[in-house]
């Protein structure tokens, strides 16, 4: 594995056993992610996007093949994730929640509320840290999901559909403080999206997968100079070409998906 | 709705209807106005419903003393049996005065708290393990379900017998049965926490003993509550039950004693005495559950 490489994967495979029921969430996935790089991953619902996620946050397991990931700083954590949905603590402050991961590393109070109160200012919760989730609209919780995995400092960024439940005002402004914190602190990051415009804004580099069972259809760069600007980068003429290929690639693949859920 | 008018009209024509008045009225139908208009709802009309409801609740229990005393005046119903307020007061405010009440008040209360906290506290560190670990939870599970049906009543002459017919004895009795509630309720709590929080506590590298402090445990926290405001209603049930035997105080002695001494007046006065019991530690738990849960607040 060359040292600019972060995560490798080899003949990754996951499979389910479920009412005596195989399911092939991964099929021999082969990838390998630069150091550094942010990569989209794309693909129709159920291709086993999230399982992927999983198994590099340590949630679980593959059933075969080999998983490499590259720790250069074994005082960090390896991986920190952004879930799907509502999965901010209920019972925790906004800036209990954010700095969460520094209490489990034990750091003492007034350390942890410094760390945490520069995220808090950096993802727009400031006048919010005291408050309880619930006092909140989801784009405020989606933003301290957001916090709470940069305030960790993991070596990997992973980040399920964060956006996915937002509407679309919201989503342009998380993407872009996104784009600020991400390329000023240049994690690995895999992200997962059911947009093909997100994509294309975050992405150095975008894979798309097959429909059930989960394979690596296409890796398409995404040759857009940064730092990026949410606005100037939609009238890129690469935009417009890149959207296309990715749409067409996808939608064989939510085509097929769609038939396979008639026949069962 | 032009095209309906026309149509409306070419139907009129047909009819030899004169015209000229019927789209008058057609157009006064068409033309309607709706205007509703708000002035704000006068704070004194929401503060007068407020104050209606209070006197009503204040009011049906007296108009209900009231009927029992005329009723035991009036012989009625008999006195011997269903005493009347009045004179359940008399007999009240002398064992006031002297503090037999608050003695016994006292001892039947201290002995509630004991035996809430004996079961309390192992019920939700039991629940909380079973609710986390799947292990301890089939370990466990068969033995809870075997006794839990059992009536609490029905092992205290073997409690007696083992504990003896000290303090010991009751406040086991009062604890075995709030143990149960909490812990069924603290499992069920933990097994309701979303998978997903479990998640997040896992991928932040959390320790066993913290996916106790930061998840299992505040997220069971409502249901732990639930648990104990039940438990503290079967306390009051076999604090009663507890007093019944080898006890020389406690409300519950006093209703027994009164029993024997068919005083029916000392009878009720402990009973009001249990029901006040009663109000006070439910309150207790109430304000409790807002200070330890103030992410509820303001849901309910």
């Amino acid at each position: 594995m060359s040292p600019t490489v972060a995560i490798n994967m080899e003949k990754l495979t996951k499979i389910f056993y479920t009412n005596q029921k195989k399911v092939v969430a991964l099929d021999n996935i082969d990838l390998s992610v630069k150091e550094g790089e942010f990569l989209c991953i794309v693909g129709p619902s159920g291709c086993g996007k999230t399982t992927l996620l999983r198994i590099l946050a340590g949630l679980e397991k593959q059933t075969w093949g080999k998983l490499v990931i590259r720790s250069k700083n074994p005082e960090k954590p390896l991986t920190s994730m952004v879930f799907q949905g509502d999965s901010v603590f209920p019972w925790m402050t906004v800036k209990e929640n954010v700095a969460y991961s520094l209490r489990i590393k034990g750091l003492p109070k007034s350390e942890r509320l410094r760390i945490a109160g520069r995220y808090i200012k950096l993802m727009g919760l400031e006048g919010f840290a005291d408050a309880f989730p619930h006092q909140l609209s989801g784009g405020m919780k989606q933003r301290i999901n957001v916090a709470r995995a940069f305030v960790s400092d993991p070596e990997i960024l992973l980040m399920d559909e964060p956006f996915g439940a937002l509407d679309e005002q919201n989503r342009l402004l998380l993407q872009q403080e996104l784009l600020k914190i991400w390329e000023g602190s240049g994690k690995t990051s895999l992200f997962i999206t059911h947009s093909i415009d997100e994509a294309l804004v975050l992405a150095d580099r975008i894979m798309v997968m097959t429909a059930h069972p989960g394979k690596v259809k296409a890796i398409v760069p995404v040759n857009i100079p940064r730092p990026r600007d949410i606005l100037s980068l939609r009238s890129s003429p690469n935009f417009g070409a890149l959207f296309k290929q990715i749409w067409e690639l996808l939608q064989e693949e939510v085509l097929k998906a769609k038939s396979m859920e008639l026949k069962t | 709705m032009a095209e309906n008018r026309i149509r409306f009209s070419a139907t009129l024509i047909e009819r030899g209807i004169n015209m000229s008045l019927m789209e008058e009225t057609l157009q006064e139908q068409l033309s309607r106005i709706i205007i509703k208009e708000a002035k704000g709802e006068s704070k004194k009309a929401v503060f007068d419903k407020g104050l209606l409801l209070k006197v009503l609740a204040f009011l049906s229990p007296s108009l209900l003393l009231v009927l029992w005393e005329i009723f035991a005046r009036l012989e009625l119903i008999d006195i011997r049996l269903f005493s009347s307020p009045v004179m359940i007061f008399k007999t009240m405010m002398p064992m006031l005065y002297s503090g037999e009440l608050l003695y016994h008040t006292f001892i039947s209360a201290q002995r509630i708290v004991l035996g809430f906290l004996a079961g309390a506290v192992p019920g939700v560190i039991l629940g909380l393990s079973m609710g986390l670990f799947a292990p301890v939870r089939a370990s466990l599970m068969p033995m809870v379900s075997a006794t839990f049906p059992i009536p609490k009543l029905a092992i205290m002459p073997l409690i007696l017998i083992i504990f003896g017919l000290g303090e010991a004895s009751k406040i086991f009795t009062i604890g075995i049965g709030v143990f149960y509630l909490v812990l069924i309720n603290t499992m069920a709590g933990v097994l309701n926490i979303d998978d997903i929080y479990l998640d997040v506590a896992k991928n932040f590298g959390a320790k066993p003993f913290q996916f106790y402090t930061t998840v299992a445990f505040p997220g069971a926290l409502p249901m732990i509550f639930a648990g104990f405001k039940l438990g503290m209603g079967t306390a009051l049930l076999l604090i009663v039950a507890a007093e019944l035997s080898a006890a020389k105080a406690g409300v519950g002695w006093l209703i027994w004693r009164a029993y024997d001494m068919f005083d029916i007046e000392k009878m009720f006065v402990a009973l009001i005495t249990l029901a006040f019991l009663g109000y006070i530690f439910s309150n207790l738990l109430e304000i409790a559950e807002k200070i330890v849960i103030p992410w509820q607040n303001n849901r309910r």
